[in-house]
């Protein structure tokens, strides 16, 4: 069942122009900061040679892109994951998967995983492009997995954030702004706390990726992802089965 | 034809929903016996759709039970929504997806395997007339036609009990009679529980009559009685009026 929802939910989206547009838009501006930063590596690559420990491709490379990437599906997440409750409500759709022998946890892990997977298509090529560096040099794969782990964790905390706050309204407008509210808020809180420990850092998924983002695999970060992930879809689930109580 | 020694497929005892204040629902019960077709009558705001969405599992009873084919709507849910289609007021449809496909969709989520779904498909678009249009995008269909898709996804998966909210609504003439013939088909080896305003459609197509007023059930017998109530043999709708109340 889960399943059937998921590809519904990735059908539905890519039966959408302004998917497309979005994952033309963002391969674009991906591609184009790939390879402004290599151009910006190979002219100072010289002067690396002289200076000890310096950084290599994959830290003057990848670090910054998936850093990018990051924040751009901040922003995008959001717009992606509006539709996915908010419009059945609005279209009157939701009957359908209410009456179906289906549960609440079924609809939303199944919303959940069609999201997710999309995402993964959206930021597919940054691995890729990256990767096909080693046609010409070594890698760190150290680095490279441990900023696919963070990214990944990354989007699903995205997707069950935007999820919930979908499961909200009756407007997919409405669902994106207060998504990305949440997400933004959350990153302000981080970038505007002053204390380096201040415990408001801890809450953004962002600062959290940080760690990853430098190859550092910290079982308390991935823990975080996990708990704000699993609260999102649970509260999520909470929402749909209340509707069955309060109309 | 029902007769009194078919198999009861759906039984509804003492449903209680109130929205706020307002007791929408109020001790309604009901019987569905297989072969039937009962038809759920009522002035506009009577509470047929709530009873209706209680009926589906959409909306939880304040208290009542619901039992689909031996089995608790409330407690078992999964099990019991499997003999389950509902058509609600509004027709559930994806607007992006084809007919074709959104049937497939709607029969694999009522527990229909990969393999059987086609054929179950196939079957349901000719019973409904969608043959035509199947590889057509739902958004693109009339009005008419869409109410069909949405007739049909509620009987895709042969469910032993079909609960349709005012499905003849916004049709033509030939497409209510289409309907209704569909409707009485449907009758002989399922159950159905359908909502109306219009007396016609009961006269053609029910068994059975439930009146709703008020959110309760002031008359329920079958269309015969309902012709004949109070010992006036009078018109259906003259009858209707004077159970709930309109004419003295």
């Amino acid at each position: 069942m889960i399943r059937l929802i998921a590809m519904r939910e990735l059908r539905s989206l890519l039966s959408q122009p302004s998917t497309w547009f979005t994952l033309a838009l963002l391969q674009f501006i991906l591609a184009w900061f790939f390879l402004a930063r290599l151009e910006a590596f190979l002219e100072i690559q010289p002067q690396l040679v002289e200076v000890a420990n310096a950084p290599g491709v994959t830290a003057a490379l990848a670090a910054p892109m998936f850093n990018l990437i990051a924040l751009l599906l901040m922003m995008l997440a959001p717009m992606l994951t509006m539709r996915s409750l908010a419009e059945e409500r609005r279209n009157q759709t939701l009957p359908l998967l209410l009456a179906a022998p289906v549960s609440a946890a079924d609809i939303v892990l199944g919303k959940f995983v069609g999201l997710f997977c999309f995402l993964i298509l959206l930021s597919g090529s940054v691995p890729l492009m990256l990767y096909s560096l080693s046609f010409g040099t070594a890698l760190d794969h150290g680095l490279m997995l441990a900023n696919l782990a963070g990214l990944l964790l990354l989007m699903a905390s995205f997707v069950a954030l935007g999820l919930y706050v979908s499961a909200l309204t009756s407007q997919p407008v409405v669902a994106a702004i207060g998504a990305l509210a949440v997400l933004l808020g959350l990153w302000l809180a981080d970038i505007g706390a002053s204390a380096s420990d201040s415990p408001w850092r801890a809450l953004s998924p962002l600062r959290h990726f940080e760690a990853f983002n430098t190859g550092l695999l910290d079982s308390g970060d991935v823990v975080f992802f996990i708990l704000f992930s699993g609260v999102f879809l649970l509260l999520a689930m909470r929402r749909l089965d209340n509707n069955q109580r309060y109309g | 034809m029902s007769d009194s020694h078919s198999e009861i497929t759906l039984t509804a005892r003492g449903l209680y929903r109130r929205f706020g204040a307002r007791l929408v629902v109020n001790d309604v019960s009901l019987e569905l016996r297989r072969g039937e077709v009962l038809g759920l009558l009522g002035h506009n705001g009577a509470g047929k759709s709530t009873t209706l969405q209680l009926l589906s599992g959409c909306l939880l009873p304040d208290s009542g039970e619901i039992e689909i084919c031996g089995t608790q709507l409330l407690r078992q849910p999964l099990l019991a929504k499997k003999q389950l289609g509902y058509l609600p007021e509004i027709p559930p449809l994806y607007r992006e997806m084809e007919v074709n496909r959104y049937l497939i969709f709607t029969a694999r989520l009522h527990g229909i395997n990969a393999t059987h779904a086609s054929a179950a498909v196939a079957d349901c678009l000719h019973r409904c007339g969608l043959e035509g249009v199947r590889n057509k995008r739902i958004g693109t269909l009339s009005k008419g036609y869409q109410q069909r898709v949405g007739i049909a996804q509620a009987i895709v998966h042969a469910p032993d009990v079909i609960i349709l909210d005012e499905p003849t609504v916004g049709l033509d003439p030939a497409q209510i009679r289409d309907i209704r013939g569909l409707i009485r088909e449907l009758g002989d080896r399922h159950s159905v529980l359908i909502s109306t305003h219009l007396l016609a459609e009961v006269e053609s197509m029910c068994d059975r009559v439930s009146i709703l007023h008020q959110g309760k059930v002031v008359f329920d017998g079958t269309t015969a009685t309902l012709a004949e109530f109070g010992g006036n043999a009078d018109s259906l709708e003259n009858n209707f009026l004077r159970i709930t109340g309109v004419v003295a």
